[in-house]
């Protein structure tokens, strides 16, 4: 059974054989002579703004914190859109149930504030 | 599908409890900012004692499901729900001073408590897999959040931290011993998986790895040896009024917890999860009680006093009959009246500028204040197991139900160490009555807490004495319930 | 097909791996967190190849409460995270050490 997975096998190798031969070739061959100007880091040419390592604003990891929530708890919209039809008008209204409590934290969220970027 | 076959009036306290929770978050949102503490306050309150009428109105004479089996309604739930919502009622009297005097959100404080409260009633019916880890994470989330309320005191945040990662930790063991089960009996409808797993019988290695990891994930939650780091931390660590309500309710809904899935689901494997339990309980009772000796931090002691209380309630269930059951039944409501208790009077001692929460902050009360000094008095020595105190009642029908199951050796274990146990109790006594009181100026403060917080608090020592006349009824009871549920 | 060993075994490398990230990290709590999401997800696999093999769908609803369920968790993580860098001004592991005895 394991031999299905021989092309995979080779395919993996052979990926890394070229990969570490072409690196490998450009590295011994292509002429080396560093300098300042060439080191230096740019960005479109000019030189850079700011430190890329930036911090994130902490008011972005209150919105990524809100997203996840909402997010995920959509997920149980899809599997509900598609048997609706069988479930009927109970399985509707069980739904709006559990959007109405959704709803409740978003309108709490969005008194307290959270949703505010300044 | 109708709501009549859903039978979704078993579960109504639950409902009622989640929509006033809701109706409070919003509310709180909507009425004048000096106000809001008192409205919310009371609301809590009533919602929880309308809760308990509800429930008691309708209790469950014999077990009756819902939602398809998801939810069950009988007289082991109906008793755990009533003491949930009478504890947290109760904490949230003793807590409404402190938060006030402390600025924490107190609105959030009250809705967060319903929420926890609302799985924890889940927890106490839930008759499946997913309705037990519904439950246990609701609860446990609003914990998580409860104990960050002081958001610039780094002990709060960094114990909010510890307890979300062990407690993620254990719920993910839980969950993976739950997916074994599943994967073993092909349900996770506890009475299916119950009649699976005496078909598949006690040799099945599978079977044994899901119990070890649940069993593990138990230990976890209810804070066992070796897997008791998170609880001297969460208990020193989180503002005192949330501690007091993770040190009582919680441990109730433990209860349910273990009764749901160890007995109810996997009681053909007592004999496996028996020898785990026997370490876990001997260690916890060992451990708590010594390492409490060393502590000066009252709530730290206490966190150690928890440690070893939950072992003493395991000997309970680990001797594995009817009657064993109900003692631990009975030994957790008394544990939970008297950590509330306990932690009442934490809050009640503090003031604006004042924790309290040092043992020698304790020196010389009886002469500040002689009636707390003697709620104190009764109150350590039912800690401590001394007679005529409900605390020792608890302990003897514990270790009863251990000599009853041939393990007397565990029992002598269990008392030599419940002996040892008694001296930090005894200790708190000594410096409330033997010891000149310190000079601290804010200690000398008059007390000021509301009057409605002193009765409760008066009332909640009081029971632990006056609960003689009636021990026997609530015995009675406890073996009732459990009567009914274990067969 | 493949069998359903293999997907077992990888549930509990998955989940190794996180209970080892968990234990053994001693520098970032984001990856504690992260770590906390590979304990679930290696359940998830576990329960959703069950629930193929036993033909029996009430494991995937289980996965499905289990997702949104961890992503309320780590939410509330990162909310604890966030306080905690506020209140420190570092994340690191080894510094949450002033809760002791």
């Amino acid at each position: 059974m394991l031999t299905n997975y021989f092309p995979i096998l080779l395919f993996i190798l052979v990926g890394l054989a070229l990969g570490t031969v072409a690196i490998g070739v450009g590295k011994v061959l292509a002429p080396n002579k560093p300098d300042a100007q060439k080191l230096s880091p740019y960005e479109c040419g000019f030189e850079p703004f700011e430190d890329s390592r930036m911090k994130f604003d902490v008011r972005y990891y209150l919105v990524a914190i809100l997203f996840i929530i909402f997010d995920l708890e959509i997920a149980f919209l899809f599997p509900w859109a598609i048997v609706l039809d069988e479930i009927g008008v109970f399985g509707f209204w069980a739904m709006m149930v559990f959007l109405g409590i959704l709803v409740i934290g978003f309108i709490y969220e969005w008194k307290k504030g959270a949703l505010e970027w300044e | 599908m109708t709501l009549q076959s859903l039978q979704t009036a078993l579960a109504l306290p639950e409902i009622f409890v989640a929509a006033m929770a809701s109706a409070i978050l919003i509310l709180g949102l909507f009425i004048n900012k000096d106000r809001n503490d008192i409205v919310c306050f009371w609301l809590s309150v009533f919602t929880l004692i309308a809760t308990c009428v509800l429930i008691i109105s309708d209790f469950a004479t014999q077990t009756a499901f819902a939602f398809n089996g998801l939810f069950v309604d009988d007289p082991m739930g109906d008793l755990l729900k009533v003491a949930i919502c009478l504890l947290s009622a109760t904490i949230f009297i003793y807590s409404r001073q402190y938060n006030q005097d402390r600025n924490i959100f107190s609105n959030e404080y009250y809705v967060l408590g319903l929420f926890a409260v609302c799985g924890m009633m889940v927890m106490a019916s839930a008759n499946h897999l997913l309705t037990l880890y519904l439950g246990l994470e609701l609860m446990s989330l609003c914990l998580y959040s409860m104990i960050a309320f002081f958001r610039d005191d780094k002990l709060a945040v960094e114990a909010a931290m510890k307890y979300f990662v062990l407690g993620a930790l254990a719920s993910s063991i839980l969950l993976y011993g739950m997916s074994l089960l599943y994967g073993l009996t092909g349900a996770l409808e506890l009475a299916v998986i119950s009649s699976v797993v005496s078909n598949l019988g006690k040799d099945n290695l599978a079977l044994a790895l899901a119990v070890v990891f649940i069993v593990v994930a138990l230990a976890f939650k209810i804070g066992a040896v070796p897997f008791h780091m998170w609880i001297p931390d969460v208990y020193h660590g989180a503002p005192t009024s949330t501690t007091a309500f993770i040190s009582a309710a919680p441990k109730i809904a433990a209860f349910a917890l273990i009764m749901r899935l160890l007995v109810g689901g996997l009681e053909d494997l007592h004999v496996q999860w028996q020898q785990m339990l026997i370490i876990l309980a001997l260690l916890s009772v060992a451990v708590g009680n010594i390492i409490a000796i060393a502590q000066d931090n009252l709530k730290r002691m206490l966190a150690y006093s928890t440690i070893s209380h939950m072992g003493f309630f395991l000997f309970g269930i680990l001797s594995g009959s009817a009657a064993g059951y109900s003692a631990s039944l009975f030994y957790i409501l008394i544990y939970a009246t008297m950590s509330c208790a306990a932690f009442g009077l934490i809050l009640y001692l503090s003031t604006k500028d004042f924790e309290s929460d040092q043992l020698n902050d304790l020196k010389g009360l009886s002469k500040r204040s002689p009636w707390t000094a003697l709620l104190f008095l009764i109150l350590m020595f039912s800690m401590a197991g001394v007679p005529p105190t409900a605390g020792f009642f608890a302990k003897l029908s514990v270790i009863q139900a251990l000599i009853d199951a041939n393990l007397a050796w565990v029992a002598v274990v269990a008392v030599v160490l419940a002996v040892i146990g008694a001296y930090y109790y005894l200790r708190i006594i000594k410096l409330i009555y033997f010891d000149a009181p310190q000079t601290i100026p804010e200690a000398d403060a008059p007390i000021a807490v509301q009057s409605d917080s002193k009765i409760v608090l008066a009332i909640n020592v009081i029971i632990i004495i006056a609960i003689l006349p009636w021990i026997g009824t609530l015995i009675t009871l406890c073996n009732r319930v459990i009567k009914q549920f274990v067969y | 097909m493949i069998p359903l060993s293999h997907y077992l075994i990888l549930g509990a490398v998955l989940f190794s791996i996180g209970v080892v990230g968990i234990f053994l990290n001693r520098k970032n709590l984001v990856i504690l967190l992260m770590s906390i999401e590979l304990l679930l997800l290696a359940v998830n696999i576990n329960f959703v190849a069950f629930s193929h093999y036993l033909a029996d769908i009430a494991g995937q609803v289980f996965v499905f409460f289990i997702l949104t369920v961890a992503a309320a968790e780590i939410s509330i993580g990162l909310a604890i995270l966030i306080v905690l860098f506020r209140s420190r001004q570092t994340i690191n592991v080894d510094q949450l050490d002033s809760l002791k005895g």
